[in-house]
């Protein structure tokens, strides 16, 4: 059996007296979705952080394909098979839509600068390679219209679709997705439900989703984590999980439980 | 050891002095997260504003403390205003751009003010005006000639230094065995540390020193919480600025020669100590510019003291390679 | 097409543009022939600016001290050599050999001293770096001012007179293709992405540090080349010509240009050159008009004359426009 794609164990990050993740246990394997909701400050795009490198766990491991990658820079563990998209899109906003994919296909490119001044033949051959792959990309997420446009002037659904195309392009193992759905109305998010399912398998990744959407999450993900101040109150199928009176609590508050006559969950007087 | 005493002395002069003038680099940074590089040349203006009041009074045949007193006031209030002036038409105008045009812009000012002061007089200037338009066969209409004879003949004071009077009479003392004080010393640290003390009290137990800091931590939940920001920005400018000329005025006593770059190296001196404490931190500043004037002292007491300047930029380093975020500072985080 | 094909296509610019050059040396009146050395060392000056500050986004006020490196490797190469004689080949074709190993040699020791600078300083958020780079550029004329090989504040004098316009317009093909190349190419998109946003950049797999270091490099290198260049011009070299005051004039003329363009560059280093020539009277106006201008030019128009434009985005294809190809504006 091959290594997981990802695994985060016991993963806490601590910022001063502040601990914004308490154990994340996470283990994913080649084509599975799984979401990640919870309210707003749960400690979501925190663990987005931690496994992308963005932060360094004060404790516990992340591997990625078997290998800990604990405090090395994000590039590193992109190269290492994980991408990502950020909560606020965080495009090269004064540059054209394919060049922010072009970008991507860069990662881990160790040429130098020597070829690209002497237009070798293997440098052309390299930038033919990368357009062709970068313009694959857009087709894929429905932009190829929109190679040339500068990217702070696409509609911002476009934008969301635009930062998912480009971390394709890093060629990752896993796909981190921070709130793709962020902004957008009813009918894009079924039309991104069925991108989402679409990438995953032609592209044979995992995919990590953060959604507040909680019909999005359900619909697309075979497992659901839920956070609440930093915790992993609940891990499991949707359909356990949507049920679990934890995640009620967190979400709902513990009146809603007294209303709709809901066990209080063992433990715990509140979140 | 009466050696060391005197290097001791001395460093707490230069000092209290790096450690005024870098209270207003760390306050400005601390509201306005930029680094005021004209600061320097504030505390120049102050040196001239000074020498302009003095001269003016004529402190240099009849000196007296009341003059002296009219004296800082005045550069006092010249600074301040010119904080204020230069918040308000080059900074201001650029808090939603990018850091970096602040940066530029506070360059300008920085030049404009170093290389403005070492323009010839403005009399000078319509002089020359005058005889090159002469040259061409154009005369002045009279008022406008007799305007230009009305001009001030010594500002901007030209690149030539100029020498401040002497506001009372310097009295030398030796001390604990050979160690050489002066009146100047002892007037010069005690109204440095009154204005240090003073400032901590406004910091800290003023209603405009809590909005300073809130503003420091964080401008635009401070104005949702009612805070003027830009008032209290502009006030921050204004205390900084008026520091400095304290700072200035106090150094012409015991160095009177002033000159339009006198500000340069004290003020990269003081930015250094302001680093160095961490910047945005006041207690810092004021630590960073007493290790300052110590080590500077210490180096050039005990090494070659033509290494003196350097042991500044090898401090800057040194903190920025080590603990860039200084003595006091916070280590900021950046959300993603 | 062929490999020979290609090279020759790499190398064509410096073809065309040899003889042009040898025909205006030879046309031009003495007098001109300094200014337009005066404007190629500027245009190389803030060219090489430009991919630190333009195209990386990072700010580095610094840049006189690479060009005193340069300036000073290329002045005790030449000065070392003299009278240097080859068996058989004429003096003036050794001569000319040995400058050119001058130039080749100050860009190299200005390359290693943007990477002593660079390494340390690029890990650091914005207005540290700028102040790290004049630090740094303070401490290198300091150190060579009480160097007693280099003259101290008296220098070297006595260079020969190598710089003319055919050099010169050859550095300044060599500095705007390199910095053309670059922007066009994989590596170049790399730099970029690090100016529009580096946590991004990062997490596209961008080696965000390693790449501005590069890019610091190649920026000290041409300033070394512009410094050799100016020194055997003026046929002097002291640490007084090297002053922030100087690296602030390039960055006048890049933000003028426009940070990020290679046009707004070459335009603003040029305008900028013959103002100061038309303006020589006012000696002492220059700096308060600069001031003046780069505040103004802040308040009014952050993005300089040309933006992050280029004057081949309008050309057609076949002349080196790109319009066609969607590429970074």
């Amino acid at each position: 059996m091959t290594a997981p794609v990802l695994e985060a164990r016991k993963v806490s990050m601590r910022f001063g007296g502040l601990r914004a993740l308490a154990g994340f246990d996470l283990a994913m394997q080649t084509g599975e979705l799984v979401g990640l909701i919870g309210p707003n400050g749960a400690g979501k795009t925190t663990a987005f952080n931690a496994i992308t490198g963005v932060y360094e766990p004060t404790e516990g491991e992340v591997l990625v394909a078997g290998e800990r990658v604990n405090g090395m820079r994000p590039h590193q563990i992109c190269v290492r098979g994980v991408a990502r998209t950020f909560q606020n899109v965080r495009l090269f906003r004064d540059l054209t839509a394919l060049d922010n994919v072009r970008i991507a296909c860069h990662a881990g490119s160790e040429s130098g600068f020597t070829s690209a001044w002497l237009l070798t033949p293997r440098h052309e051959r390299e930038e033919e390679r990368i357009r062709q792959r970068a313009e694959e990309f857009l087709r894929v997420m429905g932009l190829s219209q929109r190679s040339g446009e500068l990217a702070r002037n696409l509609p911002y659904g476009e934008q969301r679709r635009l930062e998912i195309a480009r971390a394709l392009a890093t060629g990752p193992k896993l796909l981190c997705l921070d709130e793709p759905a962020a902004g957008m109305n009813a009918s894009e998010k079924v039309a991104l439900m069925d991108l989402i399912r679409r990438i995953r398998d032609e592209f044979a990744l995992a995919i990590l989703v953060i959604e507040h959407d909680m019909r999005l999450v359900m619909g697309v993900s075979e497992r659901v984590l839920v956070f609440d101040h930093g915790v992993t109150i609940a891990h499991g199928k949707p359909e356990e999980v949507r049920r679990d009176p934890k995640v009620i609590e967190a979400y709902l508050g513990d009146s809603y439980l007294a209303e709709h006559d809901i066990a209080a969950p063992p433990g715990e007087a509140g979140p | 050891m009466t050696e060391f005493l005197q290097h001791v002395v001395n460093g707490l002069s230069l000092g209290t002095i790096y450690a005024l003038i870098a209270l207003g680099y760390t306050m400005v940074y601390g509201v306005l997260k930029l680094i005021n590089f004209a600061h320097g040349d504030v505390y120049m203006v102050g040196a001239f504003a000074g020498y302009y009041v003095a001269t003016a009074l004529d402190v240099e045949r009849s000196p007296s403390l009341a003059k002296a007193l009219v004296v800082f006031v005045g550069s006092m209030a010249v600074c301040g205003a010119l904080g204020f002036v230069v918040e308000r038409f080059a900074y201001r105008p650029l808090r939603n751009r990018p850091r970096l045009a602040s940066l530029i812009t506070a360059i300008g000012v920085s030049f404009l003010l170093e290389f403005g002061f070492q323009l010839p007089s403005l009399r000078s200037q319509a002089e020359s005006l005058e005889s090159a338009l002469f040259g061409f066969g154009l005369r002045l209409p009279d008022f406008l000639h007799r305007l230009a004879l009305a001009l001030p003949d010594s500002f901007p004071p030209g690149p030539t230094p100029r020498f401040f009077p002497e506001p009372f009479e310097r009295v030398d003392w030796t001390v604990l065995g050979g160690v050489h004080v002066s009146n100047y010393d002892v007037v010069s640290l005690g109204v440095a540390f009154a204005f240090m003390v003073g400032l901590q009290l406004i910091v800290y137990r003023t209603k405009f020193g809590t909005a300073m800091r809130a503003v420091s931590f964080d401008a635009r939940t401070a104005g949702l919480m009612g805070i003027p920001v830009g008032r209290v920005i502009s006030g921050t400018f204004v205390l900084g600025s008026v520091l400095a000329a304290v700072a200035a005025l106090l150094v012409a006593g015991s160095r009177p020669r002033i000159d339009p770059i006198m500000g340069l190296m004290p003020g990269l001196k003081a930015f250094v100590a302001a680093v160095f404490g961490g910047i945005g931190s006041v207690p810092g500043a004021m630590v960073g510019g007493l290790v300052l004037g110590f080590s500077e002292e210490m180096v050039a007491g005990y090494t070659v003291s033509s290494f003196r300047d350097g042991i500044a930029f090898a401090m800057l380093i040194l903190v920025l390679l080590i603990r860039p975020e200084g003595l006091f500072g916070r280590v900021t985080v950046e959300k993603v | 097409m062929g490999t020979a094909r290609l090279l020759l296509r790499a190398v064509l610019p410096f073809l065309v543009a040899l003889p042009l050059l040898v025909l205006v040396q030879a046309v031009s009146p003495l007098d001109w022939a300094i200014v337009l050395v005066a404007m190629g060392v500027n245009v190389i000056l803030a060219v090489s600016l430009n991919v630190v500050n333009g195209f990386t986004g990072q700010f580095s006020i610094g840049h006189a001290a690479f060009m005193a490196v340069g300036a000073y490797t290329a002045a005790l190469v030449t000065t070392g050599f003299r009278g240097l004689e080859i068996g058989f080949l004429p003096a003036g074709v050794v001569e000319a050999l040995v400058f050119a190993a001058a130039l080749v040699a100050g860009m190299a020791t200005a390359s290693v001293a943007g990477l002593v600078v660079g390494i340390p300083s690029l890990r650091l958020r914005g207005d540290y770096l700028a102040i790290v780079t004049l630090g740094f550029g303070e401490i290198i004329r300091v150190v060579i001012e009480n160097t007693r090989v280099l003259g101290q504040a008296t220098g070297i004098s006595g260079l020969p007179p190598m710089t003319n316009i055919v050099w010169t317009g050859m550095g300044v093909v060599a500095t705007v293709l390199m910095a053309r190349r670059l922007l066009l190419s994989t590596q170049g998109r790399a730099l970029l992405a690090i100016r529009e946003d580096e946590v991004a950049a990062e997490a596209m797999g961008i080696d965000t540090v390693g790449w501005k270091v590069r890019a610091f490099v190649i920026s000290a290198a041409f300033a070394g080349l512009a410094g050799g260049l100016l020194v055997h011009k003026i046929l002097l070299v002291t640490p007084r010509m090297f002053t922030f005051v100087k690296s602030m004039e390039v960055v006048v003329m890049v933000v003028l240009g426009g940070m990020g363009s290679i046009t707004g560059s070459v335009v603003a280093a040029t305008v900028l050159t013959l103002a100061l020539e038309w303006l020589r009277g006012l000696e002492q106006y220059r700096m308060v008009i600069y001031s003046l201008l780069l505040i103004v030019l802040m308040l009014t128009r952050p993005s300089g004359l040309f933006g992050t434009k280029e004057v081949w985005d309008t050309l057609p294809r076949w002349l080196g426009g790109r319009r066609a190809e969607g590429g970074a504006p």
